[in-house]
């Protein structure tokens, strides 16, 4: 009896290695610490009334802001492991094994569960402010995706103390993602992972569509929506026609692996060049998914701060959504190299090179934007100007990849990994950064420091080119990636250790942001106006941090930057003052639903990556309770009196 | 919040309708991605067409008397949840949960043929693990089957509410949901008899 526990714990938890007994103890004492914490000052109510049952867009925008800030620390550390490893020909301080796992948990975190979240976090922060509405089209629905992303992102976090991390790269291509190869729980922990965080994101994609078509403000057409709001429509309908596509791909996947299924295997009629091709189309509109807000981002960031009306605003809207239609007809240039005919490759490198231009437009019309502006080089404006560079010089590399022939020199080399993680970092990281800066005093009150910031800018940017130009010429030099070490007569040593001192430099970067942040939260500069940029667009409107309910009275939009326009009217004295009529705020009642059936789906995905059917059908069944329930429930929102509404106006400043 | 009951009606009501025309615009949106989700099933299944790795042929096993059977039944149940609009829009109940149940019972039997039709092809020898093409008819057929299933759950939990709650904006948007969702798995189901059953005996 106790050599079976005993053999069974030491397949279950990870043993045998320093990191992860590290890790063991870190998450034990955290844990022990968190519940400490909230039981001694009596918390646990708060937690649960205030959090985990909220259905605040607001709120779930901040949930989602802090995952994706611990999961970019957890794919920076990881980032470092590498390139630590990397760093001197002949390091063993990874094995090969511990190797391929990191870059698999790193690149997987890094798309999934940081730039994923992330986005949604901005979508949540801003999208209904901006669009001047109460709340999201499915508040209840919203809560439930974040609850799904958040017990995905757990799910595949735990696999690295129990069961062993997935180790086939991140997008997990078979024949290696199959039993013979990958036996063990690592890849149905990345399968399950992803599919219930997945599940919740293309709830969210539907979500925000409905928001942005139905839930304007009276008045604004959507000729005259901010392009942020624009750019979170294209990036919403590229997510649900890209995410049932994955939803299948990782069930196939699952059916190979656990039903002995012959969709992607090597006998049984199976084809692994299948899952090549659905696996990127996905993949490839997903690098547009996260990248399109970005855009988004900037459009406002340079309009607000060079204090001009966005240059070429149609024009932007078209790139925008050409960039979702055209996005899925290029998935077949991440494998040029394996063998298919002349003229589909040639459709596919000319598809991919079309891309660029909607890209290059967008470029040219922030340019012009900025050009003869007044132009203030606050936080969010700094990393959008370093954005620009950045993101041209990706997107040309990116260009030198489609060009199909070169490609054959190009392809699994260095210079992929630093082209794509300069149109990833230079273009979602950064343009993420540039939106929490810009949009944080509207959800918190206060600004975050400048000057913690700006080292934290450089610190990121010399950092960034130090890490990953060198990439490039190892590209050319012969390195492949997904290497985990190499000998001195490659002559790669210098070039590689270069780009180690510049992954560091990026850490110190974020860690000036934490102390930027834990800093500002103490003595950031107050943000009394609510408008403390000089806005352009309705968010700016209201007071900061905004009130539950966003907009005491709905406002009635006229101009495409309704804002600037009564701040201008107000200016020349030509602002006609209308009457506010308050009137009872009609709301979604909070629910505790969304969390437990989460933790439900974590039951099923927990219980298929041990093979433990009972667990998974106990899940199942916990999640068809929950859907029931919510569809017996009909007292699902209530009203805030005109009093309430007074009395919070007042207290953050406001008579109405 | 105990102050709901307060306020004018009539704002009120007007307020409830529009969200549930949200939450049907917003299903019309969650269909769109389950038909891609079948198209890429379907387009898996074109792709194991012909991966039968030396097992049997879906042209030896499908027993096609049984499948148009099971055709004939869900499209029958799909005029039926049509009924049982029409009986909403008059506004009667009794008949509306009257011909949810006809539906229900119609979806019940196409599930149980369904099943009696997997058992019969296993014990022939054609499962999940026999080749790419099993593996590809399954999962396609399956989530069919899965779908309707759910439906039938889904169905049960709206004739409770109607008893209960009688016709309301909330139920009336869950049944015109309810009817989409049906009237969908029938479209597919005639795509799945086609390309399936029909091309595949061909
Ligand atoms: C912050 C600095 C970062 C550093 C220093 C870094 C470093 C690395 C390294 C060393 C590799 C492994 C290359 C190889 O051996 O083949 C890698 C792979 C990867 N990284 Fe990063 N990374 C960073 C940020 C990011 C970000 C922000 C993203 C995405 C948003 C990202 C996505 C990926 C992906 C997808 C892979 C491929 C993983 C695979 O091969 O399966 N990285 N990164
Ligand atoms: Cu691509």
């Amino acid at each position: 009896m106790w050599e079976n526990i005993k053999d069974f714990a030491s397949t279950f938890f990870v043993t045998g290695d320093p990191l992860i007994y590290g890790a063991d103890v870190s998450i034990v004492l955290s844990m022990v610490a968190i519940v400490f914490v909230l039981t001694k000052y009596k918390k646990w109510g708060w937690l649960w009334r205030e959090w985990l049952t909220t259905v605040d867009h607001k709120r779930i925008g901040i949930m989602y802001l802090i995952a994706s800030l611990l999961m970019l620390f957890r794919g920076g550390v990881d980032a470092l492991l590498m390139r630590l490893q990397l760093a001197f020909p002949n390091v063993e301080f990874l094995n090969s094994d511990h190797y391929n796992a990191i870059f698999t948990t790193h690149g997987t975190i890094m798309i999934l569960f940081m730039a994923m979240p992330m986005m949604f976090a901005l979508f949540n922060m801003v999208v209904p402010l901006q669009l001047g509405a109460r709340d999201v089209a499915y508040p209840f629905l919203n809560a439930l995706s974040f609850w799904l992303f958040m017990l995905g992102a757990m799910l595949f976090n735990i696999s690295f103390v129990i069961g062993g991390s997935p180790d086939a790269g991140w997008l997990s291509y078979p024949p290696l993602s199959q039993n013979e190869f990958s036996p063990g729980p690592g890849q149905n922990f990345y399968i399950w992972g992803i599919q219930i965080s997945g599940i919740g994101s293309l709830a969210t994609g539907i979500n925000f569509i409905v928001t942005i078509l139905k839930m304007r403000a009276p008045g604004m057409k959507l000729s005259k929506m901010p392009l942020f709001s624009w750019s979170v429509l294209s990036s919403c309908i590229m997510i649900i026609f890209a995410f049932p596509i994955l939803t299948v791909t990782l069930a196939l996947l699952f059916l190979d692996r656990f039903a002995g299924a012959h969709f992607f295997t090597m006998d049984g009629g199976g084809n692994p060049m299948m899952y090549l091709n659905l696996i990127w189309m996905w993949g490839h509109p997903e690098v547009y998914i996260v990248v399109v807000p970005a855009f988004g981002i900037f459009s406002e960031i340079v309009a607000t701060f060079s204090r001009k009306k966005i240059f070429g605003y149609k024009s932007m809207v078209w790139a925008m959504m050409i960039i979702a239609v055209v996005s899925f007809f290029t998935w077949a240039h991440h494998f040029f190299t394996m063998g298919t005919s002349a003229s589909v490759i040639a459709f596919f490198a000319i598809s991919t090179m079309i891309v660029g231009i909607p890209t290059g437009v967008k470029v040219f019309n922030w340019l012009f934007t900025m050009y003869r502006g007044r132009i203030s080089f606050k936080q969010p404006m700094l990393w959008t100007i370093a954005f620009i560079p950045c993101f041209v010089i990706g997107g040309a590399t990116g260009v030198m990849l489609a060009v199909a022939p070169a490609d054959y020199q190009y392809h699994n080399s260095y210079f992929l990994v630093a082209h794509f993680h300069q149109v990833l970092i230079g273009g979602v990281v950064f343009g993420y950064l540039a939106g929490i800066y810009y949009w944080w005093p509207k959800l918190f009150g206060f600004k975050l420091d400048e000057k913690l910031g700006k080292w934290g800018f450089w610190f990121w940017n010399i950092g960034f080119y130090v890490c990953f130009m060198p990439q490039y010429a190892l590209g050319f030099m012969g390195m492949t990636r997904r290497y985990y070490t190499y000998g001195w007569d490659r002559g790669w040593a210098d070039m590689n250790l270069v780009s180690t001192v510049g992954a560091f430099m990026m850490g110190i970067g974020f860690i000036f942001q934490v102390w930027q942040i834990a800093y500002s939260i103490k003595n950031g500069e107050r943000d009394t106006t609510g408008d403390p940029w000089n806005g352009r667009t309705l968010e700016w409107s209201i007071p900061s941090p905004a009130p539950f309910y966003n907009f005491a009275v709905v406002p009635q939009v006229k101009e495409m930057d309704d804002w600037w326009a009564t701040k201008e009217a107000k200016a020349n004295g030509t602002y006609k003052e209308e009457p506010a009529k308050l009137e009872p705020i009609h709301m979604p009642k909070n629910s505790g639903i969304p969390f437990i059936m989460a933790n439900f789906w974590f039951l099923v995905g927990f219980g298929f990556t041990f093979g433990w059917v009972w667990m998974a059908v106990i899940g199942f069944i916990g999640v068809f309770a929950c859907m029931w329930a919510r569809s017996f429930q009909y007292d699902t929102d209530y009203y805030v009196p005109v009093e309430e509404v007074r009395r919070t106006e007042a207290s953050l400043g406001r008579v109405v | 919040m105990a102050q709901h009951h307060d306020h004018g009606h009539g704002h009120d009501h007007d307020h409830h309708e529009e969200h549930e025309q949200l939450k049907v615009l917003g299903f019309w949106i969650f269909v769109v991605t389950d038909c891609v989700l079948f198209g890429t099933l379907f387009a898996t299944y074109a792709v194991m067409m012909n991966s039968f790795a030396g097992g049997p042929t879906g042209q030896e096993l499908f027993q096609l008397p049984g499948v148009i059977a099971s055709t004939f039944i869900l499209l029958t149940s799909s005029f039926t949840s049509g009924l049982a609009v029409l009986a909403m829009n008059k506004g009667n109940v009794k008949q509306l949960i009257a011909w949810l149940a006809v539906t229900g019972l119609l979806g019940l039997s196409f599930v149980v043929l369904e099943v009696t039709e997997f058992m019969h092809l296993i014990s022939e020898g054609a499962t999940m693990g026999t080749s790419g093409y099993w593996s590809a008819f399954y999962t396609l057929v399956g989530t069919h089957g899965l779908h309707v299933t759910l439906g039938l759950f889904w169905m049960t939990a709206l004739i409770f509410q109607l008893k209960r709650r009688g016709i309301t904006a909330v139920t009336r948007r869950k049944i015109t949901n309810l009817s989409l969702y049906w009237h969908f798995l029938d479209v597919v189901w005639i795509f799945l008899f086609t390309v399936v059953y029909l091309m595949g005996v061909m």
